[in-house]
């Protein structure tokens, strides 16, 4: 649509406020790498699963009490009384899943392609805070229904910040509002829960604005040059876009219908009780490769016990430190790399490296779901090593040492080379 | 959607192609989807189960005493129920002659003559009328005044000056015993 075929209605407003060129340039015509293949979907996915969050929390907020007294009540009375409420919790419930799964697809996608590469730099890191900020909201989310998870879910990260040196129990109380979780902490992390989500809208509109400046990465990790290399978002990446989102959500459907409780808990649905811990905690799916982490700095780990680590900090400081740094390593991902080619395609010896940082990855999550107990300790230990080794040895060296194979002149060459073949 | 590269298709540009059938009927169950899904997040706006199991209320009618009305809270609402006496059923019923905004009969608005049932909220703009208890002003007509825009009903509860456009409104009752009586 020119500004010649414009209604003129629509053309009355436009020069007084162009959204609609906006959306006809940055939705419609938005040039887009001809070769995104399926790993592509997961950004729009993303997106629409934060709306869906957005849609069914707001709903949800409408029939929860943030009391201690009436905060579990009030998610059962959602689940039996209120008209389909069993289905609005379910979807958010298992919502939160969805987007964790998405969003680590996203990453790693960014990850093996090198999509935080110059000039993605900031794109990426911006990526990198709205998963703190997910975080952060599915974390004091989990607290809401008030069962016993939620309960010493919320103790135990709490008191992550008692770790920190001479104000630490300062802090606690700070989060806490008293000597223990309780009511005034439940309220603020329904504030905050409920506050959150915008502020991801707000990081996910910087994120966009990064993207649309410098357009998208694509699997050849090449710059797109000539029309030829692109095409417009509209209809082909709209069409595209929305059947990966068909395909999803009977993937997301099959948890909420049949599986509802599969990423949950059974403990949640048993009233906090602040005198009686759950015999094994553990967190979220999505949190358990941090936890992980967490834990395996005990004062015997080698990491710890032989490094200068052990001469200025307590084990459990190291623990929480490294957990927090796990995350805020990735923001630098765009040093650590100093490879010139960006796709792993054409990096052989670091896409086998990428594998095993998946997989340790995966292992961590395993690991972090098991009790701290036996070979899983030493595993753990080993996976933790592992994931720092390759994040601070392994990519900055295999990255500058490495020589790469040539990736193609084009994006529409690599087509047309590969159609002669 | 019609351009395609086949120059056979293309002559006939106007036809109805597969692709077009295609889209529509993918188009018309996604918005069929669509809309089914939204039907939720509006229900649950509506009164949930343990609402609605509290949507009845039952009165014990034992100790209202002949000329003396009490005010049961109904789905939130106040509910006048009056003992009428044997002045006010007679007055009642001479009145459905008079001149009425909004005429009924006082059969109409009773089940048993001496028991007065009805939604104690004014049909003008939702405020309660006095009266309803001894000492309040029943306004002219003996009934119940709205005190917020100067309505005044009678001993039936029917409207006969003021704003009001119409008569104080009857809930569904009916009564279990002699002194047990259910609304709702």
């Amino acid at each position: 649509m020119s500004e010649k075929q414009m209604h003129p209605i629509i053309k009355w407003i436009d020069y007084r406020l162009p959204v609609f060129s906006f959306m006809e340039h940055e939705l419609h015509e938005y040039p887009t790498p001809k070769n995104l293949n399926y790993w592509w979907n997961f950004g729009s996915l993303a997106g629409i699963v934060l709306v869906i969050m957005l849609v069914t929390g707001i709903v949800l907020a409408m029939h929860y009490t943030a009391h201690v007294d009436y905060a579990f009540d009030s998610v059962e009375r959602i689940m039996r009384d209120v008209n389909y409420g069993w289905l609005i919790r379910y979807i958010h419930m298992n919502g939160g899943s969805m987007f964790f799964i998405v969003v680590y697809i996203h990453m790693f996608r960014g990850l093996y392609y090198g999509s935080y590469q110059a000039p993605r730099e900031i794109l990426w890191m911006i990526g990198v805070f709205i998963l703190l900020a997910m975080m952060a909201t599915a974390f004091m989310g989990y607290v809401l229904p008030w069962g016993q998870m939620s309960f010493w879910g919320a103790t135990v990260i709490t008191n992550l910040f008692s770790a920190i040196p001479i104000v630490g129990d300062s802090i606690v109380t700070l989060l806490w509002g008293g000597f223990s979780v309780d009511n005034p902490t439940l309220n603020r992390f329904f504030s905050l829960h409920y506050l959150m989500p915008f502020v991801i809208v707000g990081l996910v509109v910087l994120h966009l604005w990064a993207l649309h400046m410098h357009k998208s990465n694509n699997p050849l990790g090449i710059d797109a040059k000539t029309d030829q290399d692109s095409l417009p978002f509209h209809p082909y990446y709209t069409i595209k876009d929305l059947f990966g989102l068909g395909a999803f959500l009977i993937f997301f459907a099959y948890f909420v219908f049949f599986q509802p409780n599969f990423f949950g808990e059974p403990d949640n649905y048993i009233v906090a009780n602040p005198l009686q811990t759950p015999p094994h905690i553990v967190p979220e799916w999505y949190f358990l490769p941090y936890y992980a982490i967490l834990r395996a700095f005990t004062a015997d780990f080698f990491l710890y016990a032989y490094t200068p680590i052990a001469w200025i900090m307590s084990a459990k400081l190291a623990g929480v430190l490294a957990m927090f740094a796990s995350i805020l390593l990735l923001l630098l991902m765009p040093w650590l790399d100093g490879s010139k080619v960006k796709s792993s395609k054409f990096r052989p010896v670091y896409a086998m490296f990428f594998w095993i940082f998946f997989l340790d990855c995966i292992v961590l999550g395993v690991v972090g779901g098991k009790p701290a107990e036996g070979v899983w300790i030493y595993i753990g230990q080993a996976t933790t090593t592992y994931y720092f080794v390759h994040l601070l040895v392994i990519i900055p060296l295999v990255s500058r040492l490495e020589r790469p194979k040539t990736p193609p002149e084009s994006i529409s060459a690599a087509v047309t080379s590969k159609a002669e073949g | 959607m019609s351009d395609t590269a086949d120059p056979a298709a293309s002559a006939e540009i106007d036809e109805q192609t597969r692709r077009d059938f295609l889209f529509t009927t993918t188009a018309a169950v996604g918005a069929v989807g669509l809309a089914t899904a939204v039907w939720p997040f509006i229900d649950q706006m509506n009164p949930a189960a343990d609402t609605l199991a509290l949507a009845s209320t039952e009165v014990d009618l034992g100790p209202i005493e002949e000329g003396q009305s009490i005010t049961v809270v109904w789905r939130g609402k106040p509910v006048f129920v009056r003992h009428r006496t044997a002045d006010e059923i007679k007055s009642a019923g001479e009145d459905d002659k008079a001149e009425l905004p909004d005429p009924e009969t006082d059969a109409a608005r009773v089940q048993q003559p001496k028991w007065l049932v009805m939604i104690g909220i004014c049909t003008h703009l939702g405020c309660i009328p006095l009266g309803n208890k001894s000492g309040e002003p029943k306004g002219e007509f003996g009934g119940w005044f709205c005190p917020c825009h100067g309505s005044h009903y009678d001993t039936s509860g029917r409207i006969r000056k003021g704003p009001a456009p119409n008569n104080l409104p009857i809930p569904a009752y009916n009564f279990l015993s002699d002194t047990k009586m259910k609304i709702g």
